[in-house]
């Protein structure tokens, strides 16, 4: 193979350029000394990062995304794991359609999702609390984690086990003690992405919050589609690095270019 | 090995909790949702108890709703031939590269997956606006004397949900790509043919099958997608998602919405049936 040419390089300068731009201006909004937007700014000042502090709606709208994004990724990892462990060994009839049922929620338009949600949940009077929030992220993360586990599942060597329950250890045993610690990556790996996810999620979200169950991204949105200030740049520049620090903790738990090569291979 | 654990039942038991989950929380609620379509709203009456097909009449009777339609799918269509464009070259680049640089590479492309949508997108507000960057640079270079207007336009919501669905296009690719046989291309060199013959002649027909199905993921994303369209299209610019929402939780006629939506499920779900028998009938003949 021939090494890329001038072509190549210009065009993908260009292209780096295009995908870091819209970033970097958020970035770079965001330390303005000044009261509306500018790029670049004209000098350098943390005042919208205190105006943060100021603000308590986007601080407790933070505290809920963090607190939903870890139960729901706790909840939809407790659920994916056996139905991953059963769809990736098991040879059974229903098994391709099980599969394609968890699956689902990445197919299905996000925005039929919040409505059925809405209405479902408003039936029984749950809808806008913090439970109904958790079994809905619970569904629309579990996919994330069950590609990752299967995966996983399906690099398993079947005979650690068998040497396991021929020793006499129980089904328990042998799944807390052999088959989970083999497959702990893809979990770990499928929670932190489900994570993600959820702290991120604002279309199905948006049908289904209160005002006192309003997460980060929905509470960012309604600022934005109503005024854009250097205050939503600074929040925004806060998500982009604790985005980016989850971005190092998985890669070190389960390698960012598997997990991103995972979702085009699929 | 016990009974209970070679028994035919256990892959149910073990997935036992999730399908209950997802039965009764997205089975359940899309069948009423379907449902709710075919009720009736007033504005005095609420929700109806009889069912009829008067939204769909409603829907597609108005042409407002047509041009609705309309611009989400071009919208999408649009998304996906610039990712086509732009995705397919990089993805081959990205592809020729030394590994250092191609991890580099891959991280910028595709890190921005993992950032939230709705901060890409205010991202782009900022560029696109009419005091924007993209508008202050160009005027400060003098190529233009007033803004060029890229807020509020199909356009600008083409070009910020390339930004977003690029990388699976390019994942897409990048995967055929590493199915291909790297001697092909060393022998079309060979024999005498440049990079541009190469990229088009070799390169370009292989990856076809990751083209196809990039194209499909990005069709679908596009059509439904909500946070960049309503942040920069906002109500003079509506998509379908976006005029499900008002008819949710402005307006407040929950059947026209349901069947807004539904209408949308069905179109994504005819294409996507559609073009995968498509794309298996040619491609499974290109194969053979």
């Amino acid at each position: 193979m021939r090494r890329n040419g001038a072509f190549a390089l210009v065009f993908n300068g260009i292209f780096a350029l295009f995908m870091v731009a819209p970033l970097v201006v958020v970035i770079g909004v965001a330390f303005t000394p000044e009261g509306y937007l500018e790029f670049p700014p004209s000098g350098l000042s943390f005042r919208w990062f205190q105006a943060i502090l100021d603000n308590p709606d986007f601080i407790e709208a933070a505290w809920i995304s963090l607190e939903l994004g870890v139960v729901s990724a706790t909840l939809a990892t407790a659920f994916a794991v056996p139905a991953a462990l059963a769809i990736g060994r098991g040879r059974f009839a229903g098994r391709e359609g099980m599969q394609a049922l968890f699956l689902s929620p990445l197919t299905v338009p996000t925005v039929v999702l919040g409505i059925a949600f809405l209405r479902f949940l408003s039936l029984f009077d749950i809808n806008g609390t913090f439970v109904g929030l958790v079994l809905c992220h619970a569904i629309i993360i579990t996919p994330f984690i069950l590609r990752l586990v299967l995966a996983s599942v399906a690099g398993l060597d079947r005979s650690l086990e068998k040497a396991a329950i021929s020793l006499g250890a129980s089904d328990w045993t042998v799944f807390r003690r052999v088959t989970l610690p083999l497959i702990l990556p893809g979990v770990v790996g499928g929670w932190v992405l489900a994570f993600i996810t959820s702290f991120d999620e604002l279309t199905v979200t948006v049908f289904i919050v209160n005002p006192s169950t309003t997460t980060l991204p929905v509470r960012l949105f309604s600022h934005i589609t109503q005024t854009t200030d250097p205050l939503v740049a600074s929040i925004s520049t806060v998500v982009i690095l604790f985005t980016v620090l989850l971005m190092v903790v998985l890669d070190r738990l389960y390698g960012l270019d598997r997990l991103l090569m995972g979702e085009g291979a699929r | 090995m016990s009974v209970f654990s070679s028994s035919a039942a256990r892959p149910w038991l073990l997935s036992g909790p999730a399908l209950a989950l997802f039965a009764s929380l997205l089975v359940t609620p899309i069948v009423m949702t379907v449902l709710l379509s075919f009720r009736e709203f007033s504005f005095y009456g609420g929700i109806s108890d009889t069912l009829g097909l008067s939204n769909y009449i409603e829907i597609l009777g108005d042409g407002y709703f047509y041009e609705i339609f309309l611009r989400t799918f071009l919208i999408a269509l649009g998304t996906t031939v610039l990712c086509v464009l732009l995705g397919v070259p990089e993805a081959y680049f990205i592809h020729r590269m030394g590994p250092l640089w191609r991890s580099m590479m891959l991280l910028v492309v595709l890190g921005p997956l993992l950032i939230s949508v709705v901060v890409r997108t205010l991202g782009w507000a900022i560029l696109l606006g009419n005091k924007g960057v993209i508008n202050d640079l160009l005027t400060r270079m003098e190529l233009i004397e007033r803004p060029l207007k890229m807020m509020y336009t199909s356009g600008g919501i083409v070009l910020a949900l390339t930004h977003v669905m690029i990388p699976f296009m390019i994942l897409a690719v990048w995967a055929s790509l590493q199915r291909q046989d790297p001697d092909s291309e060393r022998a079309a060199e060979s024999l005498g043919a440049g990079p541009v013959t190469v990229f088009l002649r070799v390169v370009l027909p292989q990856c076809v099958p990751g083209i196809l199905s990039g194209s499909l993921i990005v069709f679908s994303l596009s059509a439904s997608a909500f946070a960049t369209p309503a942040i920069l299209g906002g109500r003079r610019v509506k998509v379908v998602s976006t005029t499900v929402y008002d008819e949710f939780l402005n307006t407040l006629n929950w059947p026209l919405g349901a069947a807004i939506a539904v209408l949308l499920l069905v179109s994504i779900m005819t294409i996507m049936v559609a073009w995968t028998r498509l794309v298996e009938r040619r491609h499974g003949e290109a194969l053979q």
